[in-house]
């Protein structure tokens, strides 16, 4: 490791002598081991981190096994659950996280992006304050008081007053109003938590454009929105892409506000209006009161299943961000 | 011709603004759900904020007074345990990762605790369970503060990287000039230059986990009474909250509501406190 206090002449084990050029080397020689034991702590408790990353990823696996033997590939490709009959399929409930997360991200994800411009653009540093303290308070409130709202406030609000104006529409994603328990309230409400991750990986990405750039657009006599469409927003696609991605991985895995607001019903519909599941929820529904064998590893194959998609999620977003902190440099 | 030109300009202007403005609304949308909801945890919130909440235990429905004291206390203890285990293991890994921080493997640490802090909270929870709670045949708050302090060391490890990082070379040169040996430098002066920065990076993540659920629900479950030990089911504030929320008694939901607005104070206030702290710091630097 890199050492740039370590002298090379040090032996050790060398025999006291009683010269003074000796009595330095010895009393030298003491330094490096105080470094070693340091460097070997701080190291070990930075292994600790891989560590418990291959021992969830080997523990799910193992706990998952049972599951994934008993039930077969028809694990991926069913939906009946049925904990007494030992017969279990995540189908419903992989649809119901990812409708619910693309309902999210299709909120979250235009307007996340836009505060980020009108932070780092449009504003001076007084109100940029301001903006930030909005954003990072609703990224501090816990995701349990955002599942009491949805349950008290959002869903009553949206059977009251949004429900009987969507039913109008027509086509296949508002067929009959319901409860304001549904798919709908669930990915709005997860939308509204995952809005911060974006616009947080946006600003950083959007910083990270050298101002120059901008600045050639204006010369050159473009409005500022056309500078920014040009200068910032064209060179960090992949940063945005990157930014959603990691908004994706936040909104697939969130349990709390998901499991009160959802309904928990594990049906495949597409009227958005309908209860509906996740893999998360069914998990915390579930996995306290399981009782049998085979529904513990049937849920843990859930989580198994959610661990994996999250994690190339977040691999695939950070490689996106990265690449565009790299591109401007160079 | 000159009138064309004049009306692309026109046309341009107006995108300019109106692009502007949609960007503009985009946090006026944002505000919207944040005021509601701190406007309703408070409205809903207030009449049972006494002192009978934290004084009392839960009590079944019919019976006024009850209370959520042992959830208190239970949050408490759920978050000093995982600070005891997490704490150290995430500030080592921070420094390691700023001062050692060159090399393939630093960079392999940095990506799994990107992607440790990327994996569901629930997911954790799965964890806890199979490593904590199967072999000690039942719910812990051992295994609830477990499941919390596998959340707080990455998050720990990146803060402490980051502000000891921040901390200018020529300290460190200076230390190392006059002799002293890498190790005491990067303890006696860079550590307690970036102190108050590892401090706040503490407060937030131990302040992240108290406003945790998900992993708790089938790791410290939960209790009406007072928990008799660490390896007892252990009540928490959140847990509590969720309970008291899904449950058809309007009595319940009203201390759920109640317990919001306690949790969600402390949150704001330590939110508030790092964000001091954090503007203190920068003043020092200018």
């Amino acid at each position: 490791m890199s050492s740039t206090v370590t002298t090379p002449e040090t032996s050790p084990g060398s025999a006291p002598a009683p010269s003074f050029g000796n009595n330095l080397k010895a009393s030298r020689s003491a330094l490096p081991s105080g470094d070693r034991v340091f460097e070997g702590l701080v190291a070990g408790a930075a292994g600790v981190i891989p560590l418990l990353a291959a021992a969830m990823l080997l523990l799910l696996a193992v706990a998952s096994w049972t599951c994934f033997q008993e039930q077969g590939f028809g694990f991926f490709t069913t939906q009946d659950w049925d904990p007494v009959k030992e017969h279990f399929g995540m189908l419903a409930f992989a649809y119901g996280t990812l409708a619910s997360s693309a309902i999210a991200l299709l909120t979250a994800g235009p307007i996340g992006v836009g505060i980020a411009l009108a932070i780092t653009e449009f504003t001076k540093p007084k109100y940029r304050e301001i903006a930030a303290w909005v954003v990072e308070t609703l990224s501090a409130i816990p995701s349990v008081i955002f599942g009491l709202w949805g349950m008290f406030v959002m869903a009553p609000f949206m059977r009251a007053h949004i429900e009987p104006l969507l039913v109008h529409i027509p086509g296949p994603f508002f067929r009959e109003a319901g409860t304001g328990l549904s798919l709908l309230t669930a990915g709005l409400v997860v939308g509204i938590m995952i809005l911060p991750t974006v616009m947080a990986v946006c600003r950083e990405v959007f910083n990270a454009i050298p101002i120059s750039m901008r600045e050639s657009a204006l010369a050159l006599g473009s409005t500022r929105w056309e500078a920014v469409r040009l200068a910032v927003l064209a060179p960090s696609t992949p940063g945005i892409i990157g930014a959603l991605i990691l908004g994706m991985g936040r909104a697939l895995g969130e349990t709390m506000a998901v499991t009160m607001v959802i309904g928990n019903r594990a049906e495949i519909s597409t009227n958005l209006l309908a209860p509906s599941d996740s893999l998360a929820s069914a998990i915390a529904n579930q996995f306290a009161e399981a009782a049998s064998p085979g529904h513990l590893s049937a849920l843990a194959a859930l989580g198994f299943v959610l661990f994996l998609i999250t994690m190339l999620l977040n691999m695939a977003a950070r490689l996106l961000v990265w690449a565009v902190a790299n591109r401007v440099r160079h | 011709m000159a009138e064309n030109l004049f009306k692309v300009d026109v046309k341009r202007a107006r995108i300019d603004r109106l692009m502007r403005g949609l960007c503009w609304a985009g946090l006026a949308v944002a505000l919207v759900p944040l005021l509601s909801l701190l406007f309703m945890v408070i409205t809903r919130g207030w009449h049972r904020l006494d002192l009978d909440f934290f004084m009392h235990l839960p009590r079944p429905v019919g019976i006024p007074g009850g209370g959520m004291s042992n959830a208190l206390v239970g949050s408490i203890e759920l978050v000093a345990i995982a600070s005891v285990i997490g704490m150290p293991i995430g500030v080592l890994a921070g420094i390691f990762l700023a001062e050692y921080g060159d090399n393939r493997f630093a960079k392999t640490v940095r990506f799994y605790a990107d992607v440790l802090s990327g994996v569901p909270s629930i997911v954790t929870g799965i964890f806890a369970y199979q490593l904590v709670v199967k072999p000690m045949h039942g719910f812990s708050g051992l295994a609830g503060g477990f499941a919390l302090s596998l959340m707080m060391i990455p998050l720990i490890a990146r803060i402490t990287e980051e502000v000891v990082r921040l901390v200018p070379t020529g300290l460190r040169e200076a230390a190392l000039a006059l002799g002293v040996p890498r190790w005491r430098s990067i303890v006696s002066v860079v550590v307690r230059t970036a102190m108050s920065g590892i401090a706040t990076g503490l407060l937030l993540a131990a302040t992240r986990v108290a406003s945790e659920t998900a992993p708790l629900l089938f790791t410290a479950f939960n209790n009406q009474f007072w928990p008799s030990g660490l390896n007892q089911p252990t009540a928490s504030l959140t847990v509590q909250i969720f309970t008291y929320a899904i449950s058809p008694y309007q009595e319940w939901q009203d201390v759920a509501w109640t317990g919001a607005l306690v949790l969600l104070m402390m949150v704001l206030l330590a939110s508030l406190a790092s964000r001091l702290t954090v503007s203190k710091n920068r003043q020092i630097q200018l």
